[in-house]
């Protein structure tokens, strides 16, 4: 096998089809960026969920003078209603602990929570925030009991389940996700249609050659892989090309998702590494094998 | 060397059929011209002994293996070991003579040493000394066919299959062409012309094999074309 003369025919094709490589080395850079983003964050909201699910807990807001609700009659919940309340959730056994917040403790949480907006801070007084008792359960999906043991309670304004909270987000996190697969998948599509011209087009402006190799006794492998590895080094640079979209995603969406929304894990350049190598490998091969596929049809052997 | 055995071929679609029960053999070291009119199944017999055509019926042998059992990765072997001349050369505009003959040898993966001796060697022998910077666009007829002469000779076949070789050269220069193929047979390859020129068959008096309407009708030795024509 004389290497030389395999590279030297490869970029003859590569160049005869200027535009097209241009267009392929496009779209599949396009496709596996997306493609990765999706992996990307999949990866993100797998190990968030994880995270958060654990520590979640349902917060119960007791009424205040401001509460709007109906029940608490614009008055504050006793300090009786208050302890039959801790009393009674904590006999159920789902509860792991019931913490009681004051209203200074929630406007110190907040503020902690907020420090990089002070804007919000500003919009908040001590007070806005009404006592809480914050309950954690032994197994976070079980709190159907929990809810309904302080529901039409007295003295209680509002239940928060703050799975649900979460669950809404990372719906829409998930939505996100499918999405960049979705529209990756249709990119994949098109770049797999688009090495098929390619390579047809390859295949008809070095027919000369390839009849003449045919004729003299050129192995198959020999005619093929010029082609083939013309389609591979198309999906290669698409690939490197998607690898810095990648390394973009990472710094310009998925890091300030996070610090936005308090990711609280941080994905690590090795997993974004290993997103890379799967989406360049995906490529590659995905060029390589629509390049050996169309091949069987336009070139005789 | 090449052995028909009861050979037809029906192309799909069409009724009647290219080649009609040929039995024809060519020992080693032959000069065979292939005459008949146009359609009369010289090119079929000469794509069947490359194995670009199977029989539909009957047997091919060359170099006494049967093509019918050659497995296809071992096709190209066995065009490694047959040399191809064509009316039109199909030489690549784009090499000069010396890369033409090269670009044979290198896709069989032949070691640039290799080529580099031999190469200017096959170019000698076509009588195109001097002239491999030359692209074919430059040269005329007759030294273009030589160049395809030298590039299906360069690895040293042991069947040369030429269809009409002189078809696109004037008789002066087909003698010139018709010389270098008698050279090329006198070092033992075997040689199967295909050629609807008369005066050549006349002048040259080797085997003649009349094709018609797919049936061999004469197989002579040191025969002329034939006197229909």
């Amino acid at each position: 096998m004389r290497l030389y003369f395999v590279f030297q025919e490869i970029w003859i094709g590569l160049r005869r089809n200027l535009t097209m490589t241009i267009s392929l080395v496009i779209t599949v850079a396009i496709a596996m960026a997306l493609f990765g983003t999706g992996m990307l964050l999949k990866k993100q909201v797998d190990s968030s969920k994880t995270y958060w699910y654990d520590r979640v807990n349902v917060s119960i807001y007791l009424c205040a003078k401001t509460s709007s609700n109906q029940a608490c009659g614009k008055k504050e919940a006793t300090q009786k209603q208050r302890e039959d309340l801790i009393a009674t959730l904590k006999e159920l056994p789902e509860v792991a602990e019931v913490d009681y917040e004051t209203k200074g403790e929630a406007f110190e949480r907040f503020k902690e929570l907020f420090a990089n907006t002070p804007g919000m801070i500003a919009a908040v007084k001590e007070g806005d925030i009404p006592d809480s008792l914050r309950v954690r359960l032994v197994d976070p999906s079980n709190y159907a009991s929990v809810i309904s043991a302080s529901k039409n309670t007295p003295g209680v304004d509002q239940i928060v389940n703050e799975r649900e909270l979460l669950e809404k987000l990372f719906r829409i996190l998930g939505g996100l996700q499918w999405a960049a697969l979705f529209i990756a998948l249709i990119q994949v599509f098109a770049a797999v249609l688009l090495v098929g011209n390619t390579v047809r087009l390859s295949a008809f402006s070095r027919r000369r050659e390839t009849n003449i190799m045919r004729l003299v006794g050129a192995s198959n492998m020999y005619i093929q892989l010029p082609f083939i590895l013309e389609g591979a080094i198309a999906g290669l640079l698409g690939g490197v090309i998607a690898a810095l979209l990648l390394v973009g995603s990472k710094l310009l969406l998925i890091d300030r998702l996070q610090e936005s929304l308090q990711f609280a894990t941080q994905l690590t350049w090795t997993q974004v590494a290993g997103v890379i190598i799967f989406s360049m490998a995906v490529g590659v091969l995905l060029c390589a094998g629509a390049s050996f596929l169309t091949l069987r049809r336009y070139l005789k052997i | 060397m090449i052995n028909f055995d009861n050979v037809t071929k029906v192309y799909p679609n069409q009724n009647r059929p290219a080649l009609q029960h040929c039995n024809v053999a060519v020992e080693k070291g032959e000069f065979v011209f292939l005459v008949g009119p146009s359609g009369s199944g010289k090119s079929t017999f000469l794509r069947m002994v490359l194995k670009e055509e199977r029989p539909s019926q009957g047997r091919v042998y060359v170099a006494g293996k049967d093509l019918g059992k050659l497995t296809n990765w071992k096709v190209p072997h066995l065009r490694r070991r047959i040399g191809c001349v064509f009316q039109d050369f199909r030489l690549l505009p784009n090499k000069n003579v010396a890369e033409n003959v090269a670009f044979a040898l290198e896709v069989i993966g032949k070691p640039r040493r290799f080529i580099n001796k031999v190469v200017p060697e096959v170019i000698d022998l076509v009588g195109l000394d001097g002239k491999q910077h030359r692209m074919p666009d430059e040269l005329s007829g007759g030294e273009q066919q030589r160049v395809a002469i030298a590039r299906a000779f360069v690895n040293r076949p042991m069947i040369l299959l030429a269809d009409e070789p002189t078809g696109n050269i004037d008789p002066a220069t087909s003698i010139g062409i018709m010389k270098v193929l008698d050279r090329i047979n006198r070092t033992g390859t075997t040689v199967v012309m295909a050629t609807h020129d008369a005066a050549i068959v006349d002048a040259f008096r080797k085997r003649v094999v009349e094709l018609e309407d797919g049936r061999v009708v004469r197989d002579q030795s040191r025969g002329v074309y034939g006197q229909a024509y």
